[in-house]
């Protein structure tokens, strides 16, 4: 009874009351304090974190990968094919005989880029887009896959074989678009599926279909920092039935060799032909039988635009 | 009948008195407040210059605080959110040098030990003298950087230049490129504060 008599005049007593106000006021601030040691955990938590460098170039071995050139960056790319070692020592086992492409790729923004390209192969000029429709991530905002669409077109400007026939301009060209999906599983490895439709507008068999549907299987293995190793394999859905030519399947091994500003790869593939329009349907190298070519891509990145940063 | 302007001295002053000493403790807490500063755009960037090449990344979402009350100060940076003018130097960074999957973010943790030559209520330059421990990559190590506050009416500006050594962090340069990374790096923060609002 007595202590509840004290403690009464205790509460009442003003300064009690102001030693209170004093301790709120203390806590407040230590509160405040550890406040923002855990708002910056929280916050470095808390962002999107996307996926960088899932392929080392914009091209995974002859079909494109799901990079991007970034904005402003220019790439020069010089792709040569040899002919096919089977070829027997008179054609030095394929090295006499070369198709060369040569690529000029700029980065439109940082969802877009293209392409424009001539190539010794039918004399084809080329050209494409590759836009960045998903972006891999983690973090705040989960996405899985990459995803990217490719569309590209190629014209024929060898001179018409066959002068007495009534030749279209339009013959002479053909089209490929693609749906790039990829996955960068980890630091090493990263995998793509290409579903890829390749159109001719004129083809050389009756039995050809114009339009080539083929799904792109393609990896990449990184054994150190610099060197990766590549595969790919386009499965052809409906390939060329004509009795004249027999067409396989692409399939090609390569590796990356990154040194600074360069990525150089070096290849070994059944197909000779380096555009879509071509290396898709046109394979004529069979890996059992030595129809294999060796190969190499050239990247050269320039920045041309200064990146506002 | 009593006189209601005659006013009662004995009995006012001692309301007023705890009235103002209560006001008093009210409003200090909002002037403590007001010691608290934050940023989540704060700029660090760094620049590896050698003969053959400079490389420079730049970061503009760094997070800090700053008690100038009792001069703690702590900076938080993402490691992927530096970008790079030099293509492939981004994945370079993030998968060869910081290994960012592993060590997402780097941290300090320091104190101005001069701050109580920091006069709020005078607007101007000041020179700070900062010590604590910065971790990157995993390794945390003590250092003293020399910096410059700005004070203005409603901002903090905070500044300095130091010098990292990437080996002290354990970044591994391989000999191929040991060329192209400089043995110090020189480091650029930049940071403008304003007074931390909770809940923002």
């Amino acid at each position: 009874m007595y202590i509840l008599k004290h403690l009464k005049l205790v509460f009442y007593k003003k300064y009690f009351f102001i030693f209170c106000l004093i301790l709120t006021n203390v806590y407040y601030s230590v509160s405040q304090e550890e406040n923002l040691d855990s708002l910056i955990n929280t916050e470095l938590g808390d962002h999107i974190d996307y996926t960088i460098a899932t392929f080392k170039a914009t091209r995974v071995i002859n079909g494109q990968s799901i990079e991007r050139m970034q904005k402003g960056d220019l790439d020069f790319r010089i792709t040569h094919r040899f002919g096919e070692i089977n070829t027997g020592i008179y054609n030095f086992y394929g090295l006499d005989y070369s198709n060369i492409n040569f690529s000029l790729e700029y980065g439109l923004n940082n969802w877009a880029m293209f392409g424009i390209g001539r190539g010794t192969y039918n004399k084809t000029y080329s050209g494409f887009l590759k836009f960045s429709i998903l972006r891999q991530s983690k973090g705040k905002k989960n996405m899985p896959v990459s995803l990217s669409y490719f569309s590209g077109m190629y014209v024929n400007s060898q001179k018409w074989l066959y002068t007495e026939r009534n030749n279209h301009y339009s013959s002479r060209i053909a089209y490929c678009h693609q749906i790039l999906i990829a996955r960068k599983f980890n630091k090493r490895l990263s995998v793509q599926l290409t579903p890829s439709l390749v159109h001719r507008n004129l083809v050389q068999y009756k039995e050809d279909a114009n339009d080539i549907y083929s799904i792109g299987f393609s990896g990449r293995y990184k054994l150190i920092n610099r060197v990766a190793v590549n595969f790919e394999y386009f499965y052809v859905l409906n390939p060329n039935k004509n009795s004249v030519i027999k067409h396989y399947n692409p399939l090609s091994v390569g590796f990356d060799i990154e040194t600074g500003g360069h990525v150089f790869q070096i290849i070994l593939s059944n197909s000779t032909g380096i555009t879509e329009n071509i290396f898709i349907p046109e394979t004529t190298g069979k890996w059992g039988n030595g129809g294999i070519c060796l190969g190499f891509n050239i990247s050269r990145v320039f920045t041309i635009k200064k990146k506002s940063l | 009948m009593r006189d209601c302007n005659k006013v009662n001295i004995k009995s006012i002053k001692p309301v007023i008195k705890n009235l103002f000493i209560i006001l008093f403790v009210v409003a200090s807490t909002f002037v403590k407040a007001q010691d608290k500063y934050f940023t989540r755009t704060g700029n660090i960037s760094f620049i590896s210059k050698t003969p053959i090449i400079d490389i420079a990344g730049y970061n503009k979402e760094v997070l800090s605080y700053i008690n100038l009350k009792t001069g703690k100060i702590v900076f938080g940076v993402v490691m992927k959110s530096f970008k790079f003018p030099l293509p492939l130097a981004e994945e370079h960074f993030n998968e060869n040098y910081v290994e960012s999957d592993k060590y997402p973010d780097a941290k300090f943790n320091g104190i101005i030990t001069n701050i109580n030559d920091i006069d709020l209520t005078k607007y101007g330059d000041y020179k700070a003298n900062v010590e604590g421990s910065l971790t990157i990559h995993g390794i945390t190590k003590k250092i003293k950087v020399t910096g410059n506050i700005k004070v203005t009416k409603d901002k903090i500006f905070a500044s300095a230049v130091f010098k990292i050594a990437p080996e002290d962090y354990n970044i591994i340069i391989p000999n191929l490129v040991v060329d192209k990374i400089a043995k110090e790096v020189d480091t650029y923060v930049d940071m403008i504060y304003e007074p931390y609002v909770k809940g923002k």
